[in-house]
């Protein structure tokens, strides 16, 4: 009875997307096992490390504690989603690459995510928004400062994007 | 050479697929093969009496069932001991599936294959497991007092007696002017990575051959492993470690259980077979380290110099001794540090408990050594009323002492002998970074404000680049482009920038033109491993060595070429010209062409190498005797011994006069690791080696129950640091080249960890006057500390007795030592941690009985994490941190 599929369609990365899977498939096996969309990373299937954080219908969640089946209907982004269209890496990706942000990459795609959403509640986050913004994700590698770091950068470039593109449109 | 890219913060090759997603880690592989989940010992000591599968025959899904009995041979066997030593007498190895016994909780009693992991997990609950419960052995006082055995033929639980000596020790600490004796301790805490270990197997029943991608350390070794285990030809098994999700040291151990299990699995199932592990199995099933109780005395003369040094270590090593006693070893030899001792005796006795094996994590036994000397640094300084820092000064080695004999063996068997260095270059700068020589100031300015910070300082030495070797292979193709491999695996080290880095400065070529491919044994078949900070110096040099031969290769073929010298001739963004004349140039995709004498083009390019387009003389051979085609070379570094970098960290902590909460003001670090390949990418694993640091001194245990349950085995109750408990680091290098190697440098990988322990407690000690003998230090720990020398009569108040209590000349113990050195004797890997981790065990609810793993999967305890106790701490770093970095 566990396994009795169910039909679930979601919005991933802008894409219609259907799969069966049971009720008890976490949104994250969906994701990676029936999506085949890897990037999302399984770290401690608790809650708690948040290398499984994708966005939901914009939210930050964690992709291990919801069951896909909850996530029909919705509208998911995972870090596959994060780049423009033309493959250009969000300010946020560029960030990370600018400031050694991440080292083994494990924990990275839910940082992206995390912060990608930090970014767009709050543009201009002050030192204590940033580090609450990014409290509820563990990395291993690089002691955070650099993530800490990226996160500024991260504004700052999509301030410049922005700005580049409020002129372009003007 | 054109572009300077050796010793410039080049941004990461590796960046672009992990930043977008398409990184490829064990579990993102091998998306159709079947699922193994484990049933895994709930007990820490116990009889195997029955195994009954019947009822996970029902499972819908479910492809096999294995237990001890189904397993073949050399399959079945105890692992290897992967490295003896004369003095482990008793090494113990466990089987792959528990057989007749298991001694730790977790460990693997049987393997189940189903169609995927959720049913596999269904299966393994059905299968009923009977077990006769024996005493189990936990904690290093337990395995000391033996009342029971963890391993029936091994008396005492003792598994090695390693001394390490030099002088006659306890004669100089009797005679010398000034004698301490005391005793330390540390818990046992985990590398963690963020990845779990995992297998993933494929069996080409066409070929009779067999690909296996592992995360693991050592790809090399685990190929070894698994070729004989299964009775195949080397040639026949390929290893590859993809993307690794960090390893910090526990994925150097091999071949786990899981890998000899899940290969064998696939090939007699004609399968993919793969296993991805769990949060909950990797603290239960991988391994931990730390661990050690010390008991110290030491003479000194008035200046505070280190006489005699007599340690006798005893380290837990938990049920298994497949890595041997390195960790001890490391501890024993390291402990010495940057210091001129003037004898030393160290004897480490390994101890059996019934918990997880305790193998390297990053610092490997050298956090414990450094612990152990850089409090006997403060206690001597006390004791004499001098100044820490000063004290140390007078022990240093000094920089025209090089090359220094510690007069003892390393963990490569070699002798410890310094290559290089200046330690008191690296105390100065950290005195003065971080302000040690005006920190009365700012201390009375904090009191006034009725707050109160200490400051703390310590040193270390670390040997890196431990032989035996590594090799590297390096191949410019016809179109120019550079591959670089290296038979050693990356955890998120950036090898791939830093050996393009290394290549594209010796080859004189564009850095993008140079890939780099690491830890697959198709690429490059003999290596040794990623661990003890020695990928930079072995492969590094390995490929610089390699590129030394592809470069003379170049100019000698393009000197023939373009008649001239090739002593003439450089080569600048790949293309070779006659130095001085960039008219007479040749692109090394051209010399390539030319390297390899052809009978058939395969495009217009390649036409000049045909046999009617040379003009060679038809005299000699196209290839010359002892030549080779291909613009390619390979060449190994072999060192005669181990490098050693060093560094020198300080601290200012605050604590909290009412709740006890300890948070670090200032972080500050001094490091030497000879020449730095890439700045950005050194800097970023000391950043996170003093996080892992600041981990291990203020938050993680491993907190066992007497009856061997890890109970907190989650990472809701093992509290590894958020960016909220991490201070801003600040950093200095020195660069101090090795000799010993032709790049000059020196490994990094662990350095930030190391001296973090005894950094922290020397500035907790300074701030609240209270020895501090024990680590981790939570909150909790320090209360208590502080309660019990209250009691003892305000001793506290007095300079925390320090004369009194430990001179050995001076009376026998006061009574605040007597309350301190009880804590200090607790019990680190039993009785749940003594005081400290009442606040931990209390939120560690985690089901502690359940084996099999993946208790979350499904549903489960699924609370947001709390951490009430940090969020003060976190507070006051944050109004601390400096904001421009």
């Amino acid at each position: 009875m566990l396994e009795e599929p169910h039909d679930i369609a979601l919005t991933v990365n802008g894409v219609h997307r259907t799969a069966r899977a049971p009720a008890r498939r976490l949104l994250s096996d969906l994701l990676r096992h029936d999506l085949g969309l890897t990037g999302t990373h399984v770290g401690c299937e608790h809650g708690v490390c948040g290398c499984c954080t994708v966005l939901l219908d914009g939210d930050p969640v964690r992709s291990c504690l919801l069951f896909a089946v909850t996530a029909a209907g919705h509208e998911v982004t995972t870090v596959e989603g994060l780049a423009a269209p033309d493959g250009t890496p969000s300010p946020v990706q560029r960030a990370f690459r600018e400031c050694h942000g991440l080292q083994c990459g494990f924990c990275t795609p839910g940082f992206l995510c995390t912060v990608t959403a930090l970014l767009r509640e709050t543009p201009r986050p002050t030192e204590d928004q940033v580090l609450e913004g990014i409290s509820g994700n563990l990395c291993r590698c690089t002691g955070y400062q650099n993530i800490v770091k990226s996160v500024r950068r991260a504004a700052e470039l999509a301030a410049a994007d922005g700005a580049a593109t409020d002129e372009g449109t003007a | 050479m054109g572009t300077r890219v050796f010793g410039e913060p080049v941004r990461r090759r590796e960046d672009a697929r992990l930043l977008t997603g398409r990184g490829r880690f064990l579990d993102d592989l091998g998306r159709d093969a079947l699922a193994a989940a484990f049933v895994r010992s709930p007990h820490a000591h116990a009889r195997v009496l029955d195994i009954d599968v019947m009822d996970a025959l029902d499972v819908d899904g479910l492809v096999a069932v294995y237990t001890s009995e189904d397993l073949p041979g050399g399959v079945g066997e105890p692992l290897p001991l992967l490295i003896p030593h004369p003095a482990l007498t008793h090494g113990r190895t466990a089987y792959p599936l528990a057989r007749g016994i298991v001694r730790h909780v977790g460990e693997p009693v049987a393997m189940v294959v189903a169609r995927d992991r959720y049913l596999a997990e269904d299966a393994a609950e059905r299968v009923r497991v009977e077990y006769e419960t024996l005493p189990a052995v936990v904690g290093i006082e337990a395995a000391t007092r033996a009342e029971h055995l963890v391993h029936d033929d091994v008396p005492g639980n003792v598994g090695a007696v390693l001394v390490q000596e030099t002088g006659d020790a306890a004669a100089a600490v009797d005679a010398a002017p000034h004698r301490l004796e005391f005793r330390l301790s540390i818990e046992r805490s985990a590398s963690t990575p963020l990845e779990g270990r995992g297998v993933y197997a494929r069996w080409d029943a066409d070929d009779g051959s067999l690909r296996v991608y592992t995360s693991t350390q050592a790809s090399t070794g685990v190929r070894a492993a698994i070729a004989a285990r299964l009775g195949l030809p080397n040639g026949k098994v390929e290893v590859i470690a993809p993307d690794v999700g960090g390893g910090f040291g526990v994925k150097i151990v091999h071949p786990w259980p899981e890998e000899v299990l899940v290969p064998w699995a696939a090939r007699l199932l004609g399968r993919e077979v793969k296993w991805a592990e769990d949060r909950r199995e990797h603290f239960v099933s991988a391994a931990h380290e730390r661990g050690q109780v010390q008991d110290v005395r030491v003479g000194f003369d008035g200046e505070g110099r280190v006489l005699g040094l007599d340690v006798r270590i005893r380290h837990d090593h938990g049920a298994y001794t497949p890595y041997g006693i390195i960790v001890p070893i490391v501890t024993s030899t390291q402990l010495l540090g940057p210091y001129r001792i003037g004898a030393y005796r160290a004897e480490v006795t390994s101890l059996y408990t019934n918990t997880v094996m305790v193998t390297p994590y990053r610092g490997a036994g050298r956090p414990q050594g450094v612990f152990c000397m850089e409090r006997t640094m403060d206690r001597i300084a006390r004791h004499l009323g001098l100044d820490r820092a000063d004290v140390r000064a007078a022990n240093l080695i000094q920089p025209d002492e090089f090359p220094y004999d510690q007069g003892l063996t390393f963990q490569d068997g070699r002798p410890l002998v310094y290559d290089s260095g200046d330690y008191p270059e690296l105390l100065r700068r950290a005195r003065e970074l971080v302000g040690w020589d005006g920190f009365e100031a700012d201390r009375a300015a904090a009191a006034s404000r009725g707050r109160r910070v200490g400051v703390g300082i310590g040193i270390y030495v670390e040997g890196t680049g431990v032989g035996p070797y590594e090799g590297g292979h390096v191949e410019i193709d016809t179109a120019g482009r550079v591959h670089v491999s290296t038979g050693l695996t990356s955890q998120g080290q950036s090898h791939e920038t830093v050996f393009a880095q290394i290549a594209a400065a010796e080859l004189g070529v564009p850095l993008a033109d140079v890939r780099v491919t690491t830890g697959d044994t198709r690429r490059f078949g003999y290596a040794v491993g990623t661990f003890a900070s020695r990928a930079a110096v072995m492969s590094g040099n390995a490929i610089a060595l390699a590129c030394r031969k592809v470069r003379a290769k170049a100019l000698r073929i393009a000197g023939e070429a373009l008649e001239a010298d090739p002593g003439d001739l450089d080569i600048a963004d790949g293309v070779v010209h006659v130095k001085g004349d960039p008219s007479a140039s040749l692109p090394l995709r051209t010399v390539a062409v030319l390297s390899n004498p052809l009978r058939y083009a395969f495009d217009a390019e390649t036409a000049a190498a045909t046999q009617f387009a040379t003009g060679r003389p038809v005299t000699e051979p196209p290839v010359a005797p002892g030549d080779e085609p291909g613009l390619e070379g390979r060449d190994y570094y072999s060192p005669v011994r181990s490098t050693f970098a060093a560094g020198a960290h300080a601290a200012v902590v605050e604590v909290d006069p009412d709740t006890a909460e300890i948070a670090i003001l200032r972080y500050v670090v001094v490091h030497d690791c000879g020449r730095l390949v890439n700045p950005m990418v050194v800097e970023g694993q000391i950043h996170g080696g003093v996080a892992q640091g600041v981990g291990g001194a203020l938050y993680e245990r491993m907190v066992y129950d007497g009856s061997g349950q890890l109970l907190n085995a989650s990472f809701m109750d093992f509290l590894m640091p958020y960016a909220t408990e991490v201070p801003r680091i600040e950093t200095d290098h020195l660069e101090t080249p090795s000799p010993l190697n032709p790049l000059g440098v020196k490994g990094a990988g662990e350095a930030g960890v190391i001296p973090v322990s005894a950094v922290i407690a020397s500035a907790v000690e300074d701030a609240e006057g209270i020895r501090i003998d024990a680590m981790p230090l939570s909150p909790d720990d320090l209360f208590a500390l502080r309660r019990q020398v209250e009691s003892a009569g305000g001793v506290a108040s007095a300079g925390m007795g320090e004369r009194g209590a430990c001179d050995l000349g001076g009376g026998a113990g006061g009574v605040a030592s007597a309350g301190i050195s009880e804590r200090g004797a607790s019990d680190p890997g039993g009785g749940a941690g003594g005081v400290a981790s009442a606040g931990i065990s209390e939120r560690g609810a985690s089901n502690p009985g359940g084996g099999a793993g993946g208790v979350a999967r499904g549903a489960g305890d699924l609370q947001p994490r709390q951490r009430v106790d940090d969020n003060a701490v976190a507070a006051r770093q944050r109004r601390n941190r400096d904001t421009s970095g």
